[in-house]
């Protein structure tokens, strides 16, 4: 690992050894190595087909890596399913939201919490969610595929959130949504990171991901091309070219 | 909304007629197909008003109207409040009506100078007498211009009409149809309650409501619907808004009532009836169970038929002396137990495979094993075990120590269904609300996202079809002991397909939804083999299915009993959408200050995204 890695000889909360995987025949990541450190905000960025979303399926364990190690608190967990990652506080907010469309807004929230049995710890985190959200609230019973953009992606996030993670890992927040709400949802991504839960980001947006990130990562054909903090890979000229536009 | 009213044209002089000329044909084309299936002439043999109007007009003249009614309907958008255009509206009727008559008078034209009887079985003279009255081809022809012209005009005026004249008009066509259609259930039932008399007042002698009771029970209903005008939907709307304890009260009344009527009514019903009852009781078990498999986790099962088979052929070879190879003549409760550990087996071993097929690919799987079963069934090579094509006989009925259930008895039957319905109806309604219910509802709704959730998909999957196969077994060991012999032939692919009609009609993944549609359907169509209360329907009765398949999945595809919570949100959806996006739209204009000119289209509420 790079020298950007800001560990005071800490555990990673979520790390990949060298991590490879296969569709059928075809290699898809290639000697992936990644740590996510606990509370850190820390984005992966790379273009079409470059394994971001396979990243996000192996980190959570729906797809098994070929060869290397899926490593949650410094334990092996390549075998281990899902659930075992949910229960141990690795949640994803999937690619476009994708709620249960024609179930209600709370049954998508409870549904975040499938694998808890705290009754009294669910509604406590029910009811943080709807103060971090007050139009949630509003909308409890309303179908969520009904709901706008911007609500459905405060469902999504608050969906995710009911699993009380660690870490969240979001693929693409800021897909499809209108440009007033894209700056909404980075703030609303900071604030549940200042309460403590890491964050790890596939973003294509990666300039504004890079602003709001500690450490980035740059994906290409399934390798990590760069991995340094997201001041450095701001200013790389490399990266400048290729993602943010320039040049 | 503006855009769109000043869109429409106000006045006859601005008549849309290619879709007027679309409709006529409509209706033209649906008047001939109808004649040509020999509908008319067959159900001509039922009267509905002694004398006046037989069952065959009835249809024919409802075409007309309905159409009509659509075509003038047509331009109002879902939710709005209904438009009334006045003049266009019913020149729209009145020519559409027109058009097909003139269609139809071009069939009598076509019947009375060719033969195509070869090709067309119904291409016959009844057919032409039918259309004529008996009067000949001008006064046919004249006349079906004229009724036609008369009741698209009728159907467009409906849609004029104020909504008090629109209602109780409906209400009084309605009851008068289901009075007469019912006669056997209503007579029977006035006999259960020694009320001979009024039947013989109500209805005529060789069938049909005599002209006095039309009239006089005419004015009752629609005297009764003005008065209840408002007052069921306050009531429903009160249930429904109702919380906590009273709303517990009202539901323990709710169910008290339905309850003795269900215990208590059948007490009074004759043997047809009653046979009638048990029949819808057993597809409904049937349809309980695969509301559980399609509609809550969304596994599209074609081949549901065969747990039906795997109860009925438990429940025959464990408790008739005739089974060929095992014979241990139990009694029905103990059978059972082996019942459900075989559909629940039988559910893990079909299930298993085709877990992790999706949708089209899953339905053609299943299709093929719900085959498969019955084939095993009737082999040679199983006949040894289970009787092959002769099946097992002699399946004793359930003796309950006091009393005898078997299908000389249907009364007992019911009963005995009614019993195994309630089971199965607390079952569902209690998954639904449960941890597994909810998993059920993540996997058919987004199975990837929710195997993301941490929910066991495949596991969940698995649940939902060994609780439908239980249920379905239910259904066949009760099938067993009523008929008193199983036989492969009794478990065809048709069973798979009605039940899955009962559940769409009715609304997938809701319990009242599956209730109605049991009683709609197998009550009053008639079930695979079964007949229902339309028993003239009886040859027509796979294409009414088939017709309102594929009505529901266009135009109401949460079934006729959307659940509470659905069809709330459904009348709510369009005038809220619309408010929230116009919020959205406003907000995003403030902030970006730039005009968003996004058009708020009622009918994409599903899709909205900024």
């Amino acid at each position: 690992m790079s020298e950007a890695v800001p560990t005071n000889g800490a555990t990673p909360l979520l790390e990949f050894r060298r991590v490879n995987t296969h569709y059928g025949a075809v290699h898809i990541l290639k000697d992936v190595d990644l740590a996510i450190y606990p509370g850190e905000l820390v984005c992966l960025l790379g273009g079409n087909a470059s394994g971001k979303s396979t990243t996000l399926k192996t980190l959570l364990g729906m797809v098994t890596p070929t060869s290397g190690e899926v490593v949650l608190d410094g334990e092996v967990v390549n075998d281990k399913p899902t659930s075992y990652r949910v229960i141990n506080g690795v949640t994803m907010v999937p690619e476009n939201r994708r709620l249960f469309k024609r179930l209600s807004v709370k049954e998508n929230l409870q549904l975040g919490a499938y694998l808890r049995n705290d009754k009294g710890g669910i509604a406590e985190d029910l009811e943080r969610i709807y103060e971090l959200f007050p139009r949630v609230r509003e909308r409890l019973s309303q179908k969520s595929g009904t709901l706008s953009g911007g609500e459905q992606q405060m469902v999504a996030i608050g969906r995710a959130l009911m699993s009380r993670p660690r870490v969240l890992l979001m693929d693409e927040p800021s897909m499809g949504l209108a440009p007033a709400l894209v700056q909404q949802n980075f703030e609303l991504i900071q604030q549940i990171h200042s309460e403590g839960v890491a964050i790890f980001m596939v973003e294509q947006n990666a300039n504004m991901a890079l602003s709001i990130a500690d450490r980035g990562w740059v994906l290409q054909t399934g390798r990590v091309v760069l991995d340094d903090t997201a001041e450095a890979l701001m200013a790389n000229p490399e990266l400048r070219a290729s993602y943010l536009g320039e040049g | 909304m503006n855009e769109r009213a000043m869109d429409l044209p106000r006045s006859a002089v601005d008549q849309n007629w290619p879709h007027v000329l679309r409709w006529g044909l409509v209706c033209g084309l649906v008047l001939v197909s109808l004649c040509l299936v020999g509908m008319p002439v067959e159900l001509d043999k039922r009267a509905i008003i002694e004398r006046h109007l037989s069952l065959g007009y009835l249809f024919v003249l409802l075409v007309p109207i309905a159409i009509g009614w659509v075509s003038s309907t047509l331009l109002v958008l879902e939710g709005v409040e209904n438009r009334r255009q006045g003049l266009y509206d019913l020149v729209t009727g009145l020519v559409v009506g027109l058009i097909g008559g003139g269609v139809l008078s071009l069939l009598m034209v076509a019947l009375d100078n060719w033969n195509l009887r070869d090709p067309l079985v119904n291409w016959s003279p009844q057919l032409f007498r039918f259309l004529t009255y008996e009067n000949g081809m001008g006064f046919g022809a004249a006349a079906w211009l004229c009724t036609g012209a008369l009741l698209g005009l009728a159907g467009a005026a409906l849609h004029v009409v104020p909504s008090v004249v629109r209602r109780t008009t409906a209400f009084v066509v309605f009851g008068l149809f289901f009075l007469s259609v019912l006669e056997a259930a209503i007579s029977d039932l006035s006999e259960g309650f020694g009320l001979e008399s009024l039947t013989d007042w109500l209805y005529a002698k060789k069938g049909g409501l005599t002209v006095t009771s039309t009239i006089v029970v005419g004015l009752v209903i629609g005297a009764a619907s003005m008065v209840t005008r408002g007052r069921v939907k306050a009531a429903t709307n009160r249930y429904r808004d109702m919380e906590g304890a009273e709303r517990q009260k009202a539901s323990m009344i709710l169910f008290v009532v339905v309850a003795v009527l269900c215990i208590v009514l059948p007490m009074f019903l004759g043997k047809i009836m009653n046979e009638l009852l048990a029949n819808v009781g057993i597809f409904l078990l049937l349809a309980l169970g695969l509301n559980i498999v399609v509609g809550l986790a969304g596994l599209l099962d074609l081949g549901y038929v065969a747990f039906f088979a795997v109860g009925g052929y438990t429940t025959a070879v464990l408790t008739s002396p005739n089974s060929p190879w095992f014979a241990p003549e139990l009694h029905f409760g103990v059978a059972l137990v082996f019942v459900v550990i075989a559909a629940g087996l039988t559910g893990l071993l079909i299930g298993a495979p085709v877990i992790r097929m999706r949708g089209d690919y899953l339905a053609i799987v299943t299709l093929g094993f719900g085959e498969i079963i019955r084939l095993l069934f009737m082999s040679d090579w199983l006949g040894p075990y289970f009787g092959g094509a002769q099946g097992i006989t002699n399946i004793p009925g359930v003796d309950l120590g006091f009393a005898t259930v078997k299908g000389t008895d249907p009364r007992s039957v019911f009963y005995l269904v009614l019993v195994f319905c309630a089971i199965a109806i607390y079952t569902s309604w209690r998954l639904q609300a449960s941890r597994l219910g909810r998993a059920w509802m993540a996997v058919r709704e987004d199975e990837q996202v929710a195997e993301a959730m941490g929910i066991n998909t495949v596991n969940a999957k698995l649940m939902a079809f060994v609780v439908g196969a239980v249920l379905a077994s239910f259904s066949g060991a009760v099938l067993a002991a009523k008929v008193g012999s199983i036989f492969p032939t009794s478990f065809m692919i048709l069973v798979s397909i009605i039940i899955l009609v009962v559940v769409i009609v009715g609304g997938m993944g809701n319990i009242a939804g599956v209730l109605v549609g049991s009683f709609v359907l197998i009550g009053v169509l008639g079930g695979p083999k079964q007949p229902g209360l339309l028993q003239e329907f009886q040859n027509y009765k796979l294409l009414i299915y088939g017709i309102l398949l594929v009505f529901m999945m266009l135009k109401r595809p949460e079934g006729l009993v959307p659940s509470a919570r659905r069809s709330r949100e459904l009348h709510q959806d369009e005038f809220l959408q619309d408010a929230w996006l116009q919020g959205d739209k406003l907000e995003s204009e403030e902030e970006e200050g730039t005009v968003v000119t996004a058009t708020v289209s009622t009918g994409e509420v599903g899709g909205a995204e900024e």
